[in-house]
C-alpha cells in the first residue's frame, strides 16, 4: 500500500489485480474514489466486487497493479459479512467503539441515523440482519471518515429501510463530503444515487454515470420510482468467462489468454470503451 | 509472611488466576484453546532445557514457548497443513523431546508429577517476582494493544480496514500468551495450564455484559478458583493443578445455574473461602 500525497484522490487502483494459489480473484482494476463521490461497483457473484473493495482499503495486497490511499485517510468500513461468537458479550454501544473512541453522543446520533437508536444497548449476536446491517453503518458512520467503504450495505433490510438508508447515503455524502466506494447487488437504487458505476466481471467490464439517465422524464413515467429505468441500461450479457488459470472463454467456446480489457458496452455496443480513456460515459445510449 | 510455602502458593496462585483471566477470555473469544494446549505441552521441553543448560526453568520455557509461536505463525503463511494439525503436530513433538531429554539426563531426578500437574511446595520467592512481574507485563502490554486486539477479534477485515494491524496485535497476543503458561508453570503443572485461561473465562461469560468486565470476573473466578483448589490440595493432598481445576469447573457449573441464585452462592462461597 502507497500512501500518496495528492488531495485529489482517497483511493486510487491502477491495473490492480489480486491472485489466491493459480487463480485471479480479479485484475486489471483501474479505480479512484474523491472526495464527495459515489462510486458503486456491481456484478455477479465472484466477480471480485468485495476483492476490489479489500484492495482499495490495503486489506488485500494487489499482486499485479498499484494500490495508494490519501496519508492519514479515516475510513469507515461496513464489512459484507460479521459473525459474532456466543462467547463475546459485545453490546451495540461497545462495538460502535470497536476500532476509535467515540462519546455517547455521537453513537447515539449515528444509531438514530440509520433508524437503529433504540437497538443501544441490545447485545450485537441477538440482531436480526437487518438490524445489524443499520447498526455496521452506523459505525461506520459514527467515525465521521473521509471515505466510505460499503460492502452491500442494504442486504437484509426491508424494502422501505432499503430506501431511506440509501437516502442516508447520499446525506452522509453531502453532509460529512466524504467518498464512498459502494457494493450492491440493487441496481435500481443504486442508480439513484452512484455518480460512476464500475462493473465487474473478474476484470472491468463497462463503467459510467447513471445521472442523466435518472434525470430523463421518459424514465420516469416508464417505471414510476426513481431509475428504475436504469437497470435496462446495465442489463447486458457477460459475453465471455474467466477461467480459473487466466484464460477468457467466449460465448462461442474459443480460448484466448488475456482478457482485451474494457469492452462490450450496455445493451447494444453502442459505443466502445476505449480503454485509455477511464471516465468514459456510457448513459448516452438513454 | 512468604516464609510459608502455602501462603507463597496461595500469593503465586492468586497472582497467575489475576493474568489468566483477560488472556484466557481472549483465548476463548480467538477459539485458540488448542494453542494454549500446544504451548503448556511444550513447556517440558523448556523444563528439560532449563536443566541442561543450568537456567531459571521459567525463563527457559517462556523462551520455549515464545519460539514454538513464531513457529507455528511462520508455518502458517505457508498453509500447507492446517492450523489444527500443525498444532497438534508441534504440541506433541515438542513434549515427546522434553521427556526423552528428560530421560537422557540420568544425572538429574525429575518430579515429572510435579512438572505435569503443578507443585505447590515448589514455589520459592523468586517464582513469586516472576508471576507478578511477568504478569504485571502482560496485563500493561494487554492493555496497550487491547482495543487493537479486541477489533482483531471481531472482524480482521474490518480492523485492517480501518488502519488497525490486526497481524501485529496476534503476534504480540501470542507472545503474552507463551509468557503466561511460563509463569504458571508450577503453580498449575504443564498438562493443565490451558483449564485455568479458559474456565473462568468461559464461567465469566453468562454473568459479563461487556467484554471488559467478562476480563475482569474471569480474573475474580480464577482467584477463586485458585484458593479453593489449593486449600483442597492442602486438606486432602491431592496435586495442586488438577485441585484448582476441579475447583474452577465447579465455578462453571454453578455459572450454569440461574444468575440470582448463582450470584448468592458465588459470593457466600468466595466468603467462606477467605475466612
Amino acid at each position: 500500500m502507497i500512501t500518496s500525497k495528492s488531495d485529489e484522490m482517497l483511493v486510487q487502483l491502477n491495473g490492480a489485480g489480486v491472485r489466491k494459489g493459480s487463480n485471479w480473484l480479479v485484475r486489471g482494476v483501474d479505480l479512484t474514489v474523491s472526495p464527495g463521490e459515489i462510486v458503486t461497483l456491481i456484478g455477479p457473484n465472484g466477480s471480485g466486487k468485495s476483492t476490489t473493495a479489500k484492495m482499495s482499503l490495503g486489506i488485500l495486497k494487489p499482486t499485479e497493479g498499484i494500490a495508494a490511499k490519501r496519508k492519514g485517510l479515516v475510513v469507515g468500513y461496513v464489512p459484507q459479512k460479521l459473525s459474532i461468537d456466543w462467547t463475546l458479550p459485545l453490546t451495540v454501544r461497545r462495538f460502535l467503539r470497536l476500532t476509535n473512541k467515540l462519546s455517547d453522543y455521537v453513537c447515539r446520533d449515528a444509531l438514530e441515523q440509520t433508524g437503529a437508536g433504540r437497538l443501544v444497548d441490545t447485545e450485537v449476536r441477538h440482531l436480526s440482519g437487518g438490524e445489524l446491517q443499520r447498526v455496521m453503518l452506523a459505525r461506520a458512520i459514527a467515525r465521521s471518515p473521509d471515505l466510505l467503504v460499503l460492502d452491500e450495505p442494504v442486504q437484509g433490510v426491508d424494502y422501505a429501510g432499503e430506501i431511506a438508508i440509501y437516502d442516508l447515503i447520499s446525506e452522509i455524502r453531502s453532509l460529512l463530503g466524504c467518498g464512498i466506494l459502494m457494493i450492491s447487488h440493487d441496481i435500481h437504487v443504486v442508480m439513484a444515487a452512484a455518480d460512476q458505476v464500475i462493473c465487474l466481471n473478474g476484470h472491468v467490464c463497462c463503467r459510467g454515470t447513471p445521472s442523466d439517465v435518472s434525470k430523463n422524464d421518459n424514465y420516469h413515467q416508464l417505471f414510476g420510482t426513481r431509475a428504475s429505468g436504469a437497470l435496462a441500461v446495465y442489463e447486458h450479457h457477460h459475453d465471455h468467462t474467466h477461467l480459473p488459470d487466466g484464460q477468457v472463454r467466449h460465448a462461442d467456446g474459443s480460448l484466448c489468454s488475456s482478457c482485451p480489457g474494457e469492452h462490450h458496452g450496455p445493451e447494444k455496443d453502442t459505443h466502445s470503451h476505449p480503454t485509455t480513456d477511464k471516465q468514459d460515459d456510457l448513459t448516452n445510449v438513454g | 509472611m512468604l516464609d510459608d510455602f502455602f501462603t507463597r502458593a496461595l500469593v503465586a496462585g492468586i497472582g497467575v488466576a489475576i493474568v489468566a483471566g483477560p488472556l484466557g477470555c481472549f483465548i476463548i473469544w480467538r477459539r485458540m484453546a488448542y494453542f494454549g494446549d500446544t504451548l503448556s505441552h511444550a513447556a517440558l521441553l523448556g523444563v528439560a532445557l532449563s536443566l541442561l543448560l543450568d537456567v531459571n526453568t521459567t525463563l527457559a520455557v517462556g523462551a520455549v514457548s515464545i519460539v514454538l509461536a513464531l513457529i507455528l505463525l511462520t508455518l502458517r503463511q505457508n498453509e500447507t497443513l492446517s492450523s489444527d494439525a500443525l498444532l497438534g503436530l508441534l504440541s506433541h513433538s515438542a513434549l515427546a523431546l522434553g521427556l526423552v531429554c528428560l530421560a537422557f539426563m540420568t544425572w538429574v531426578r525429575v518430579d515429572l508429577l510435579g512438572l505435569l500437574f503443578g507443585d505447590i511446595l515448589s514455589v520459592a520467592r523468586l517464582d513469586i517476582l516472576l508471576i507478578y512481574g511477568g504478569g504485571a507485563l502482560v496485563l500493561v502490554v494487554l492493555m496497550v494493544i487491547w482495543r487493537q486486539l479486541f477489533a482483531a477479534t471481531v472482524s480482521p477485515d474490518l480492523a485492517s480496514g480501518e488502519g488497525l494491524r490486526p497481524e501485529r496485535a496476534e503476534l504480540i497476543f501470542m507472545l503474552l500468551t507463551a509468557i503466561v503458561i511460563a509463569i504458571s508453570l508450577k503453580i498449575i503443572g504443564a498438562l493443565l495450564i490451558t483449564a485455568l485461561l479458559i474456565i473462568p473465562a468461559a464461567a465469566a461469560r453468562r454473568l459479563a455484559v461487556s467484554p471488559e468486565q467478562m476480563a475482569g470476573l474471569a480474573s475474580l473466578i480464577g482467584i477463586a478458583a485458585v484458593v479453593g483448589g489449593l486449600y483442597g490440595s492442602l486438606n486432602y493432598d491431592t496435586p495442586s493443578g488438577p485441585s484448582i481445576v476441579v475447583a474452577a469447573m465447579v465455578l462453571f457449573a454453578l455459572s450454569l445455574l440461574p444468575l440470582s441464585r448463582l450470584l448468592n452462592r458465588v459470593s457466600s462461597k468466595s466468603k467462606g473461602e477467605r475466612t
